[in-house]
């Protein structure tokens, strides 16, 4: 029995890994770049649902879309601001580095507003657990929430891609900017929409992330984020089932390395993991290997 | 014996068969012309020579020897060197240094004995530099020696990746596309550059290109590709009144 | 005549960036001595020196040969431990603090560049951001294995767990070397200012002369166009591997002067985690990609700017972030290079009008 709750705890954990993910694949894919405070947009996702609740008394889904709203903008501002101006950038660790400084900027402000201490951040899951055989197997209300957030925002996300006007124009944008906008596109406002969309998912996966792991610091969002971010890339970088994929499957393996094999080795063996899986397949799971024309 | 001999060379890719039966015989000190229409496989053809891609079938005989599965380093290591279609300089490096970057396998001297500046660094630098000025005032570039080659003008980028890979001392040059986007003056200076690089150096030149004017003006034997099939090899001026050959580039 | 003013161009340049380090040295060191600096910033002197180690072989791999690595504090981290393990182990064998030393540095450099050139071998096949997350993955598993690492020593020679201490099984005699997450403690303090601002020169005497070399000239040959390298003959594994190994190498001398100053060694986040691989590449980016006196300028100005901030407590880092965007709007952004352009072509107008 304990397999399957570990099997389970794994793929809720791996669900917001993955929720996490899209929002490294999908900027990735459109503006080329690792937004490498992706991670840190979740840690104030998490921060203002504490807030709302504790601070301003919200009821918690009151307060989960405060803070989507309040992550959708932020990502919003951060692009403009800081990502726009160095999208045509002669190197690309241009914007890498810039990416580095918002995340230091996101993890300051949080330090300055709330402290250094750990807040025990209250679970906003309305429901309860369930036991099943006999109370050997008891599968949480967050993890139950967690997965079901999961399918619902990859099923939503896959259709508003392929079948809407703007989804279009993020394909057609990260296949090729230039001949996007000869089409017509408004390429700014589609990376900015991405930025927009990949920062809703960001709150969303903080408010999980936190009311499964109950503990917020101002670095909370730096492991998961980098974590997601190799979960991206174990699916193939810029492809949406690939994060999903991605992301279960990291959360399977760290679970199962931490029951298994040893707690503090867990993150070393998704890491190795990670090796092996690009070593064999270069672009990861389901990447397209692109081959320089000559 | 011919340098290069290619005979049944056969490249697919997936379902598309680029290169097909191909034969190729090029002798020494020749200027030969590979023409065709686009997307013959003219490029896929140099891309196979110089080990970029593995052929499917068929071999590749340079001074007799198989180069068939050699890597592309070894193959100009054996003796064939090229420009590209879309140039590829040493964007960073300068003029000099694309060309010293050339004379890599000739002048040679451990990382060791550069680190620590031994004799042999000093010995073999001094020789690399007067190698390349050698080269680069053949060209005509000796005057940009230390600009950066990203700076240079187009018709000098191309002169400058000529320079390089004859830097390498081939037998065999290959020359994508040379004139491509050149203006008739430069095109007629290129010609020129071409016949002295084949009589100064004796080298065996292979040429792909579209400005017909340059084909019928330099090349001594002509093989035309069409759809990755040799349509016909021979004297330039036969070639050009095939009538096959007519009917491949106009259209029936 | 052209090539020698060629040569001596580079060299010009190179002698000034050493002359800017052995005066920063001097000036340094007087004002310590004249006791000008506070305690604070002098204990910050010695890791400057393994930053600036670091950040200008980071930029051996970033700017020359163009690939981008986040897990330089990886090879830090494995310089620092082989060589603190050599010299708790040979603290009584080797009573010469000079020679222990000089034998930890190769040690801890030779470790380094071993793991670079193992990790390169398979690794640098991936390409850009590929490579960037793999080199990262190396850097957490070093981290996070020298964690789980007890090695003790007794009578009986040395013993290995990866549990904790007591199941080493040691006598009573023997001593814990390495000790999991509580790491080395009590390595020789071997390291000086003196020592760490000549291994800098060291660093970049090795640097800058391979870049000026052959084999500098094919790695930046497979920067700029890995196609036309190979069309010229030039071995793209083994040059790749070359500038990633010396990389390596360097880093692992910056572990040993960061180890040896250290009462207390262990592996963190924050020292040998990706935080601070990110933090060196900050270094190199400001610095100028492939600009190598721009590494040893800005590891400076990035290391002491927090400190010279200190006054201003908790906004400090804040502001250290604010900066850092800034700077790289600045820098990098076509806009405002557009704008520094036209204004420097309107001021040199101005001059010549005047003139």
């Amino acid at each position: 029995m304990s397999f399957i709750s570990y099997l389970i705890n794994g793929i809720s954990l791996g669900s917001v890994y993955a929720i996490i993910a899209l929002g490294y694949t999908m900027v990735y894919g459109i503006a080329k770049m690792l937004n490498f405070a992706h991670g840190d947009v979740i840690m104030i996702g998490a921060y203002v649902v504490m807030a709302s609740v504790s601070g301003a008394g919200l009821p918690p889904v009151a307060a989960v879309l405060v803070s989507i709203v309040f992550c959708t903008v932020l990502g919003i501002v951060i692009e403009s601001v800081a990502y726009r101006p160095l999208l045509n950038a002669a190197s690309s660790l241009a914007v890498l580095i810039t990416a580095i400084g918002v995340s230091y900027l996101l993890q300051n402000v949080a330090l300055l507003i709330f402290g250094a201490n750990t807040y025990s951040f209250a679970s906003v899951v309305p429901v309860s657990s369930i036991v099943l055989a006999g109370g050997s197997l008891t599968i949480t209300g967050e993890a139950i929430v967690t997965i079901i957030s999961c399918v619902v925002i990859m099923v939503g996300l896959t259709l508003f891609i392929h079948k809407s006007k703007a989804g279009q124009a993020m394909l057609a944008v990260s296949e090729d900017k230039g001949a996007a906008q000869l089409m017509g596109i408004n390429v700014n406002g589609t990376i900015a929409l991405t930025f927009a969309i990949g920062s809703a998912l960001a709150a969303v996966a903080g408010v999980l992330l936190c009311s499964a792991y109950p503990s917020l610091t101002p670095y909370t969002g730096s492991m998961p984020g980098i974590k997601a971010f190799v979960a991206a890339v174990f699916g193939g970088i810029g492809s949406i089932p690939g994060a999903l994929i991605g992301g279960v499957l990291l959360g399977v393996i760290e679970i199962f390395g931490k029951a298994y094999i040893s707690s503090q080795m867990a993150d070393a063996i998704v890491f190795a993991v990670l090796i092996v899986i690009l070593l064999v397949k270069p672009a990861g799971i389901l990447g397209k290997n692109i081959q320089e024309k000559v | 014996m011919a340098l290069l001999e290619v005979k049944n060379l056969g490249i697919s890719f997936g379902g598309l068969r680029a290169v097909n039966e191909f034969h190729l015989t090029i002798e020494k000190g020749c200027l030969h012309g590979l023409i065709g229409p686009n997307g013959a496989g003219k490029t896929t053809v140099f891309n196979l020579l110089t080990g970029v891609y593995k052929p499917d079938e068929g071999v590749i005989l340079l001074d007799g020897e198989n180069i068939v599965g050699k890597k592309t380093i070894d193959i100009n290591k054996a003796g064939i060197a090229r420009t590209f279609q879309n140039i590829r300089l040493f964007k960073d490096l300068s003029v000099k240094d694309n060309v010293k970057a050339g004379l890599h396998n000739h002048y040679r001297y451990s990382a060791v004995e550069g680190i620590f500046r031994l004799p042999k660094y000093f010995k073999m630098e001094k020789a690399m530099d007067e190698r390349a000025m050698e080269l680069l005032a053949v060209f005509g570039l000796d005057q940009e020696a230390d600009t950066l080659a990203s700076n240079l003008p187009y018709g000098k980028q191309r002169k400058l990746e000529i320079t390089r890979a004859l830097a390498t001392k081939p037998k065999l040059l290959l020359l994508d596309e040379p004139a491509a986007g050149m203006n008739p003056n430069e095109t007629q200076e290129l010609m020129e550059t071409i016949r002295f690089v084949r009589d100064e150096f004796d080298m065996t030149i292979l040429l792909i290109e579209h400005d017909m004017k340059l084909v019928s003006g330099i090349c001594e034997n002509l093989t035309v590709l069409n759809f990755g099939e040799a349509l016909c090899e021979g004297k330039a001026s036969d070639v050009l009144n095939d009538p096959e050959v007519i009917k491949a580039y106009l259209g029936e | 005549m052209r090539n020698m003013k060629k040569i001596s161009k580079t060299t010009k340049s190179n002698l000034i960036t050493y002359g800017m380090v052995i005066a920063l040295f001097l000036i340094m060191q007087t004002l310590v001595l004249t006791g000008n600096v506070s305690s604070l910033l002098q204990g910050l002197l010695i890791p400057l020196c393994a930053y600036i180690i670091l950040a200008v072989s980071l930029n051996l791999t970033v700017g020359i040969l163009g690939e981008l690595s986040l897990g330089h504090a990886g090879f830090m981290c494995v310089g620092a431990f082989t060589s603190a393990f050599f010299s708790k182990c040979t603290a009584e064998a080797i009573p010469v603090a000079g020679v222990r030393y000089l034998i930890a540095l190769l040690i801890g450099a030779a470790m380094a560049g071993l793991c670079g050139i193992l990790i390169g071998i398979p690794v640098l096949r991936l390409k850009g951001d590929y490579l960037a997350i793999v080199t990262l993955a190396f850097g957490e598993i070093i981290k996070n294995v020298v964690n789980i690492l007890f090695v003790g020593r007794d009578a009986n020679g040395f013993h290995f767990s990866t549990k904790d201490s007591l199941s080493l099984g040691l006598e009573a005699d023997g001593e814990v070397i390495i000790n999991g997450p509580q790491g080395i403690t009590g390595t020789p303090k071997d390291s000086t200012f003196l020592i760490g601002a000549i291994l800098i020169l060291v660093t970049l005497f090795i640097v800058l002369n391979l870049i000026h070399s052959r084999s500098g000239r094919a790695i930046m040959a497979i920067r700029d166009n890995r196609i036309a390298a190979e069309s010229v003959g030039i071995n793209i594994t083994k040059y790749k591997l070359m500038a990633f190994s010396v990389s390596a190498a360097l880093a692992g001398v910056a572990g040993v002067i960061y180890a040896h100053n250290l009462a207390t060694l262990m592996a963190q986040p924050k020292n040998f985690g990706y935080n601070m691989s990110i933090m060196i590449l900050v270094f190199v980016v400001l610095g100028g990609i492939g600009n190598i006196r721009g590494s040893v300028i800005s590891a400076i100005v990035l290391t002491l700017l927090p400190e010279l901030l200190r006054g201003l407590s908790d906004y400090r880092m804040l502001i250290y972030a604010v900066v850092l965007i800034v700077m790289m709007l600045f820098n990098w952004s076509p806009k405002a290079i557009e704008w520094r352009e036209k204004r420097s072509v309107k001021l040199k107008r101005r001059k010549r009008k005047e003139a």
